[in-house]
């Protein structure tokens, strides 16, 4: 199953990627081969074998309710480009035309 | 753009189109710790200070689940009646929104905890069966306040500030089927889950503070042309965000219903869209035009592993259930011979509770009810606690009621030990020895009483001779006080009307 140049154009809008024309012309085929040499792993995989979704078998990994120290708000806003009010400052999320 | 001349009344909407609305509710499980990591979910913190490396989704931070917030998702899920599925996943959504340190919101998409139960809900003695569709756990988002647009709207802020204090807190999503068919159902629906959840302890359910909110879908579909004519299929829906009160739910609902008729008989569509609801106006407005179909990406969450609960935990979580408010409510009616409007406004006031650990105590129902609603609701609302902070306890209103049965105290004379008991004085008997305050019933002193009071006021005494029962009042009074307040005014007239020859 192929991938299209309109996929991975809409691919690279949901994540955020401003991909050129060029860029996307040159990168749709890689993809589409990348995804073909992987499906070729689902080939070898019988009916019996069921899809998975983690490399190790565990399940119910669970904490107890239990808490745990914070960072201080100087700590947690030290990556932060941008900090007003010990809060995270962060662009206008809403274009003006919107 | 339809003229408001054009709106069919609701009435109207109603007659032509049935309401077809499903509800989405958020619960904020009261966990101590989030859902992911050990910060703590208590409110009202200063920003950012309960956050780590996990919930600010820093590189290399990894979630654990947090077993109370299963256990408490099975908690919901089995008073819901719903199946747990013996294996479910947790999943990651995909969006860029700055409420979200790690561009993804840890959810649960085909694979959620609960699936397929029902809530009964009452509205006006008929019940209403609500399906469930399913119950699944996700974390809260962070808080923004949008800065230089007008009253803190997203629309034209110039930027905004992001507090991650709450991302990460547990948040259950119980989702309905398409079943509610009023705006007066839908209230009652997130009325019955909120005391659900309460009576589960599993939340604080405060709907002000956002712990419970609801998004609600409305459509509106054409009734059959004939009573029993076959039903149409359901129309293009809206979804109404975040109402977060009772009142509010039932508004926006019954808004959404009048504006979707309108643009019906007007011969417009609907457009599916996102809607957001405005408290002061009453009505609900479009979210952004611009809304592209969302497209979240989900995929299994690979830091998490899956949740494969055994029949023995599920079990274990169903022997811990407390009693439903549908059957509290089926016991009190039993039992105490209480109406549902009773039931009802000993919860809105805030007294059910201690209204059954009076009668627990040794009071009557009817003497419990009583004095919780009327007498000590209306001292606490005075006072501006909550009736379970008054000083006075259950156990000392069952002395009281007692007291009173006996004929030990009147009613003004317990209201005179309540108010003792509640300035510290002590104990109900306490109070009584201290301040003097049983009923007399040394006949002696009230004989005495009796024939002063018809010796100061023959011509009364006269009346009453004659016939006109009504007319000895003033002379029960005048022996209440001569008593000083401390004599059974029911007693006092009896006494009086025998001694003037008309009992
Ligand atoms: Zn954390």
């Amino acid at each position: 199953m192929a991938i299209t140049r309109d996929e991975v154009a809409n691919l690279a809008r949901l994540a955020r990627m401003a991909l050129s024309g060029d860029e996307l012309d040159h990168l749709a085929p890689q993809l589409d081969v990348i995804l073909g040499s992987v499906a070729r792993v689902a080939e070898v995989a019988a009916a019996d074998i069921p899809p998975t979704s983690h490399a190790v078998p565990l399940t119910n990994v669970f904490r107890s309710d239990l808490i745990r120290p914070c960072l201080s708000q100087a700590d947690a806003l030290a990556g932060a480009p941008a900090t007003e009010d010990g809060r995270f400052r962060v662009p206008r999320i809403l274009d003006p035309e919107d | 753009m339809t003229v408001l001349a054009d709106l069919p009344t609701y009435d109207e909407a109603l007659a032509v189109y049935e309401p077809v609305i499903g509800l989405e509710t958020h619960v904020e499980l009261g966990t101590e710790s989030k859902m992911f990591c050990g910060c703590p979910t208590a409110f009202g913190a200063e920003p950012n200070t309960q956050v780590c490396p996990v919930c600010l989704g820093l590189p290399g931070a990894l979630p654990v689940v947090n077993e109370a917030a299963i256990r408490y998702t099975v908690m919901i899920g089995l008073a819901l009646n719903c199946t747990i599925v013996p294996w479910s996943r947790f999943a990651r959504k995909n969006y860029f929104y700055p409420d979200m340190p790690k561009d993804f919101q840890i959810s649960q998409y085909d694979e959620p905890l609960c699936v397929n139960g029902w809530l009964d809900v009452d509205v006006d003695g008929q019940t209403h069966r609500v399906g469930i569709t399913r119950v699944h756990m996700e974390e809260d988002t962070g808080k923004s306040l949008h800065v230089g647009g007008s009253t803190g709207r997203i629309q034209g802020a110039t930027h905004s500030l992001v507090d991650y204090n709450r991302a990460g807190i547990p948040l259950v999503e119980i989702v309905t089927e398409p079943d509610v068919r009023s705006p007066e159902v839908a209230r009652a629906y997130v009325e019955e889950l909120r005391e659900l959840c309460r009576a589960l302890g599993i939340s604080d359910v405060r709907m002000e503070q956002g712990s419970l909110r609801c998004d609600a879908n409305v459509s509106l579909r054409r009734r059959p042309a004939t009573p029993d004519g076959p039903e149409n299929p359901f129309g293009t829906r809206t979804e109404t965000k975040n109402l977060n009160s009772l009142r509010s739910v039932e508004r926006a609902v019954r808004y959404e219903i009048s504006r979707q008729a309108s643009r019906l008989s007007a011969g417009e569509r609907i457009v599916q869209e996102t809607r957001h609801f405005d408290e002061g106006a009453g009505v609900t407005s479009a979210g952004r035009s611009k809304e592209e179909a969302t497209d979240y990406r989900y995929f299994p969450e690979p830091d998490l592993a899956p949740v494969a609960l055994s029949r023995e935990f599920v079990e274990a979580v169903r022997a811990t259930l407390p009693e439903s408010p549908a059957q509290r409510r089926t016991r009190l009616t039993g039992d105490y011979g209480y109406t549902l409007t009773d039931i009802a406004n000993l919860r809105g006031a805030g007294v059910l509770d201690l209204v059954e650990q009076t009668v627990t105590a040794g009071a009557t129902p009817e003497a419990a009810r009583k004095w919780w609603l009327n007498e000590l609701a209306r001292r606490a609302s005075d006072a501006e606690i909550p009736p379970s902070q008054l000083a006075v306890t259950p156990a000392d209103v069952a002395r009281v009621a007692t007291l009173i049965a006996a004929g030990e105290l009147t009613d003004a004379l317990a209201r005179k030990v309540i108010d003792g008991v509640l300035a510290g004085e002590g104990g109900p008997d306490a109070v009584i020895e201290a301040r003097g305050l049983k009923v007399v019933s040394d006949t002696g002193a009230l004989d005495a009483a009796a024939d002063a009071a018809i010796a100061g006021a023959p011509a009364i005494a006269e009346k009453v001779r004659g016939g006109k029962v009504a007319a000895v009042g003033p002379l029960v009074g005048a022996v209440m006080k001569a008593m000083k307040g401390q004599a059974d005014a029911g007693a006092v007239r009896a006494l009086l009307l025998e001694k003037l020859g008309v009992s």
